[in-house]
């Protein structure tokens, strides 16, 4: 381990802060303490701290290969840590089981291609799972909820579509559906506004921020962009590649000299006609 | 609504087609029975030819029937399993390893049932031989698990080429046939039979989470699908179903690929890769073909009987080639 590895890391977790969301107080949706994740060979973090409450939107930066994926499918439950806990409310993913963690959790991974003929609604549908018993078929309530899902994603309309004839951007957001449909509390996305113009990555991050603010939802998601983290993320954490990390409020975190250093190019901060970051 | 009601239309015709097609073999052959005489011997009766109803058509109808619902069941797993829609049941060695078993049985010369022993403890082998090196370490991926079978029915391959090779004459032709596929050699399906029942039945429960493992192993376990063991369930039964249908008419080709893919087609993309329904209605359209398969095997040319592989692999291969050059547009 390097010896700054342990300095540099974490900066306290904003848990006191007010949140936008004014649903009760309650413990955090995600809590991880002390975690420690490694692929490979490759140190993603060392000792990470972080505590995500309802209506909490985290944002996830770092270079290609800093293992953001990687993480992000830890915090879900998918893959074990080397060390620490993780806590789904309050209690661990062992400790729900599969099918309870998923009445919770959502995860929406990078787009593995899907090798069968569906149609929209079919795969949209898929996202119902967690909540139907063995035996069940989808109810109509099912249906609802997935049409609802579609027209949050502005795809209503497409549900008799076959998924191979849709476009990239389309697809994606008929997975964005999916993960609706699950009806999660937190939702962990890696990479969601892949293939998206840009008119539905705004209006997927506002859909979001929505779900945070007005259902007390928690959301994870790993950006490439770090104006978009810091309009629509209130908590922001950076993975540098060699095991560093730093995490806390977007206005903290995110800072010239800071992302400078993170992705290793200049990059500036321009106030006017509006304050965002400009790479030199 | 509309898409459910068609594949359940779907799954009535299939079953009565399924009936259809055990009593078409019931009654044609070298020897025509009429319809009437073949019912009255199923129900006990005295019929003229009661005799070749009972014991040389009904078990090798039946036989036939439950060899083609394991293939069709088996290349249904498979190709959810290795999420690819060309997989089909002998892909990860399961028939080479049976194909090795039996033709060592034969290069012995044993017979009858020592060969399906044989075939037996080879399918078994290749199956533990494929999911311990594909499982062995570290992570199960699809093209791992699909490389070590590939690999390991490229060696059976070269195995039986070898025996084929060394074999006397005499012994080559009852080789061949049972590479080729062969019902004529069957008088006991109860344990095919049997097998494909469990095979099924423990399946089907599963079936909604399968449909989710075709969309990714991660999808699946996020939405809360315990991942590993339902593929260790999946591989053991789709082998063990595999192994069934080989020992007990060797290696024949094409349904496990082919009956999927039409029962997809019947279906519709709506419904068509919903495995609640994929599973028994392939079962029950795998069944049908192999027995009218067979059953022209053993008129067309009557009184020669054909392999009924070869028939399955004539009919299957321009079907086939059909449905890959449609899903390329």
């Amino acid at each position: 381990m390097p010896p700054h590895a342990r300095k540099s890391g974490s900066l306290p977790p904003t848990g006191g802060r007010a949140l936008p969301w004014d649903g009760p107080a309650e413990a955090p949706i995600l809590r991880a303490e002390s975690l420690a994740v490694s692929v490979g060979l490759h140190k993603v973090c060392l000792s990470l701290d972080l505590a995500l409450p309802a209506g909490g939107r985290l944002a996830i930066l770092g270079r290609n290969g800093a293992g953001k994926s990687t993480l992000l499918s830890t915090l879900a439950g998918l893959r074990a840590q080397d060390a620490g806990t993780l806590h789904l409310d309050g209690r661990t993913y062992a400790e729900h089981g599969p099918r309870e963690a998923a009445q919770r959790r959502g995860w929406l991974g990078q787009d593995g291609g899907d090798p069968f003929a569906s149609t929209v609604l079919e795969t949209v549908l898929i996202g119902r799972h967690p909540h139907l018993p063995r035996w069940a078929w989808e109810a109509d309530e099912d249906i609802g909820i997935a049409r609802a899902a579609l027209a949050d994603v502005g795809l209503a309309g497409f549900e008799e579509r076959e998924i191979h004839t849709l476009s990239g951007g389309e697809y994606q957001r008929v997975r964005i559906a999916m993960l609706l449909a699950q009806r999660p509390r937190l939702y962990l996305l890696d990479e969601p506004l892949a293939h998206l113009d840009l008119n539905h990555q705004l209006a997927v991050l506002a859909l979001f921020s929505r779900l945070a603010r007005e259902e007390g939802a928690a959301v994870v998601m790993v950006l490439h962009d770090p104006n978009l983290a810091l309009r629509f993320c209130d908590q922001a954490l950076l993975l540098y590649g060699d095991s560093r990390h730093r995490i806390g409020s977007s206005e903290e975190v995110l800072r010239e000299d800071v992302l400078s250093e993170l992705y290793g190019c200049r990059l500036r901060w321009v106030e006017r006609p509006h304050p965002h970051f400009v790479p030199e | 609504m509309p898409a459910r009601r068609r594949a359940l239309w779907v799954l009535v015709l299939l079953a009565v087609l399924s009936v259809g097609s055990l009593v078409i073999a019931l009654a044609a052959g070298s020897v025509a029975v009429p319809l009437t005489d073949v019912f009255a011997a199923l129900s006990g009766g005295d019929a003229p030819q009661a005799a070749i109803v009972l014991d040389l058509r009904l078990p090798r109808a039946l036989a036939g029937f439950a060899v083609g619902g394991l293939l069709a069941l088996a290349g249904a797993l498979m190709q959810v399993l290795l999420r690819n829609p060309l997989a089909d049941p002998y892909v990860l060695g399961i028939s080479g390893g049976a194909g090795v078993g039996a033709l060592s049985a034969m290069l012995l010369g044993l017979a009858g049932l020592s060969v399906a022993g044989f075939s037996f403890a080879g399918a078994l082998a290749a199956m533990l031989l494929v999911f311990g090196l594909a499982h062995g370490v570290g992570g199960w991926t699809q093209t791992r698990l699909l490389l070590t079978g590939v690999v390991v029915a490229a060696g059976c391959g070269a195995v039986v080429a070898l025996i084929l090779t060394l074999a006397p004459e005499q012994k080559i032709h009852g080789m061949l046939f049972w590479l080729m596929g062969d019902l004529s050699q069957t008088s006991t399906p109860g344990l095919a039979l049997a097998l494909l029942a469990a095979a099924f039945l423990i399946a089907l429960p599963f079936a909604r989470e399968l449909n989710l493992l075709a969309r990714g192993a991660e999808t699946a376990a996020a939405l809360g699908v315990a991942v590993s063991r339902l593929r260790r369930l999946v591989y053991f039964v789709a082998s063990l179903a595999t192994a069934g249908a080989v020992t007990t008419a060797g290696s024949i080709g094409f349904v496990g690929l082919i009956v999927p893919h039409l029962v997809r087609l019947a279906i519709g993309p709506r419904m068509g890769n919903d495995q609640r329904l994929l599973l028994p209605a392939a079962m029950l359209a795998g069944g049908s073909l192999l027995v009218l398969a067979d059953t022209a095997a053993r008129t067309v040319v009557a009184p020669i009987q054909l392999p009924v592989g070869v028939l399955t692999a004539l009919i299957g291969v321009p079907v086939f080639l059909y449905l890959l050059s449609r899903g390329q547009k």
